[in-house]
């Protein structure tokens, strides 16, 4: 297979998961919230409301779409559009896990590698501002143009931070593609512990997930659609497919930044523990065996027969996936993906856990948290690390 | 296929600066702007210099052009008007920018024995060359220029400060 070919299908399956996650990570944010206040959450459409998703396409894709009369047509167009592309495009240069073989095709399991991979997503997202601006000045609207406004001031500001959090890594690996920083990430200090550079890097690590959180417009730093203050913020007068548009790039970005977190912190698609361990060996066949009993055990205590049915079957998939990780074919080519993809699970609860825990913030305190707190401690930690770099030599 | 892209985004650049001037309204102008940015990127991107690419579009796109569209938002500045061309430009306009084409043309096919022609990915440099050029070639120039914006930062500040 040719370059080209093995290129394609990468960026399929690529954005088949991704466009699964984004669907399923609205499901997941909607059932966890709904959790932590006590309510049952999506529950009618499908199984638990696994049907949810598609229900809410089908009403968002139905809806009229309407256009102000005195906003500036092409802008008011053009913003989605350039939201979601960009906000898709970061994942291309996001190593999911190491050279894989399949046939006589050896790939890495990455839409490409860019020896500058790191700043183009910088870059990407230093751009996913307009489509936020273009969006709240198009719409013609009072509140869009507040909404608009804010959300390009806070972004200017966190990028910086976000940047200067990601510099403590780059002095560590030495280099830009975000391939070498995961390999300089292999391997384990005292033979325990792996050498992931959250551990080197603690204050650059929360600088950069507290940036990424204003960055991606997301709670506590909500400001640019607080609906309190502003309506529905930048996207108050989008409506149908433009609307949904707007929300696909918010997830997107919320994957990215995981994704990223991940790559850079949490030592990409290596396991926390040495791999040889029966432990790390076996802990994805072990973690899909448990979700199987779970829904098996409950299943005995649905009330309606669908129910037991839906879960028997989900079970029975899990079971499945647990079992295909024992074989060793299967198993050397998912586990890293299974490790990756628990790690970037893991930031994604962290969002939707603090969306239903904290409160906004106000707009000068954002402003001054960013500007006067996480700004010079991100310099003082590149100041310290690249010190402490430049004495060890 | 180097060449395709070159002759696209070469033209996108030149197309964007065009429109920047065509454009009325102050927003159409800035994103005209931002696409000479992006499509210099990319002919950065074709020359082989990444990181200049890169850093092309965080700057200058994401950053300068974002605090540009942000303050046009800011003062919601209507469209530009049109006034009756002043004499100046009537009478000495064609003149010069006849003047200044000729230049570039000159300047374009001077016969030069030194000069070799730029190649598709002939630059090289990375990030570790240009900060070493940066920060050991070109040391003072680069911390005089930081001192000069910092120089005007400081001027902007005490003339958008309201007397008291």
């Amino acid at each position: 297979m040719s370059l080209l070919g093995i290129t394609v299908a990468k960026t399929v399956v690529v954005v088949a998961v991704l466009m699964f996650s984004l669907v399923y990570i609205q499901w997941v944010e909607r059932k966890l919230i709904a959790h932590i206040q006590r309510r049952w959450g999506p529950h009618r459409v499908g199984p638990h409301g696994l049907l949810q998703p598609l229900a809410d396409a089908i009403k968002l894709l139905t809806k009229e779409d309407l256009t102000p009369p005195h906003a500036n047509r092409f802008f008011f167009l053009l913003a989605p559009f350039l939201a979601v592309t960009l906000a898709l495009l970061s994942v291309a240069v996001i190593p999911f896990g190491g050279d894989i073989q399949v046939g006589e095709v050896q790939t890495a399991l990455q839409i490409t590698d860019l020896n500058i991979g790191l700043l183009f997503i910088l870059a990407v997202t230093s751009l996913g501002v307009y489509g936020i601006a273009l969006a709240g000045w198009a719409s013609n609207n009072k509140y869009a143009l507040l909404g608009g406004l804010r959300s390009s001031a806070q972004m200017i500001s966190y990028e910086l931070s976000l940047s200067l959090g990601v510099v403590g890594v780059l002095l560590l690996a030495g280099s830009l593609s975000l391939r070498e920083i995961v390999d300089a990430q292999a391997g384990h200090h005292f033979g325990v512990l792996a050498r992931w550079n959250l551990w080197l890097q603690p204050v650059g690590f929360l600088v950069y997930l507290t940036a990424a959180f204003a960055e991606t417009n997301r709670v506590p730093f909500d400001l640019p659609e607080a609906e309190t203050e502003l309506v529905a913020g930048f996207h108050t007068e989008y409506s149908s497919m433009k609307f949904a548009m707007f929300f696909m790039a918010e997830y997107a970005n919320m994957i990215t930044v995981s994704c990223l977190a991940t790559v850079l912190f949490l030592g990409g698609w290596h396991p926390p523990l040495p791999q040889d361990w029966a432990l790390v060996k076996y802990a994805p066949a072990l973690v899909f065996a448990l979700a199987a009993g779970m829904l098996f055990y409950h299943s005995g205590g649905a009330r309606a027969g669908r129910q037991r049915l839906s879960m028997q079957v989900f079970g029975a998939l899990a079971a499945l996936a647990g079992a295909a990780f024992l074989l060793p074919r299967v198993g050397a080519v998912f586990s890293p993906l299974f490790w990756f993809g628990v790690k970037c699970g893991f930031f994604l609860f962290l969002y939707i856990w603090l969306r239903g825990t904290l409160p906004r913030f106000r707009y000068d305190q954002l402003m001054h948290f960013g500007w006067k707190v996480l700004f010079p401690v991100g310099v003082a930690n590149v100041l310290v690390t690249g010190y402490l770099l430049a004495r060890s030599g | 296929m180097q060449l395709i892209l070159f002759l696209i985004f070469a033209l996108l650049a030149v197309g964007s600066a065009v429109n920047l001037l065509w454009q009325r309204h102050p927003i159409s102008s800035a994103l005209s702007l931002i696409g000479v940015m992006g499509s210099l990127a990319v002919l950065y991107l074709l020359l082989g210099a990444e990181f200049i690419a890169a850093i092309q579009v965080i700057v200058y796109a994401g950053a300068i052009m974002v605090l540009f569209v942000f303050v046009i938002m800011l003062l919601n500045a209507g469209e530009e008007e049109r006034t009756r061309r002043s004499l100046f430009a009537r009478f000495l306009g064609l003149p010069l920018f006849v003047l200044l084409l000729a230049q570039i043309v000159y300047v374009v096919y001077k016969p030069s024995a030194g000069d070799l022609p730029v190649q598709f990915g002939g630059f090289i440099g990375g990030a570790r060359e240009i900060g070493r050029a940066l920060f050991r070639d070109y040391l003072l120039p680069f911390e005089v220029t930081s001192v000069l914006i910092l120089v005007a930062i400081v001027g902007a500040v005490v003339l958008a400060r309201s007397e008291r």
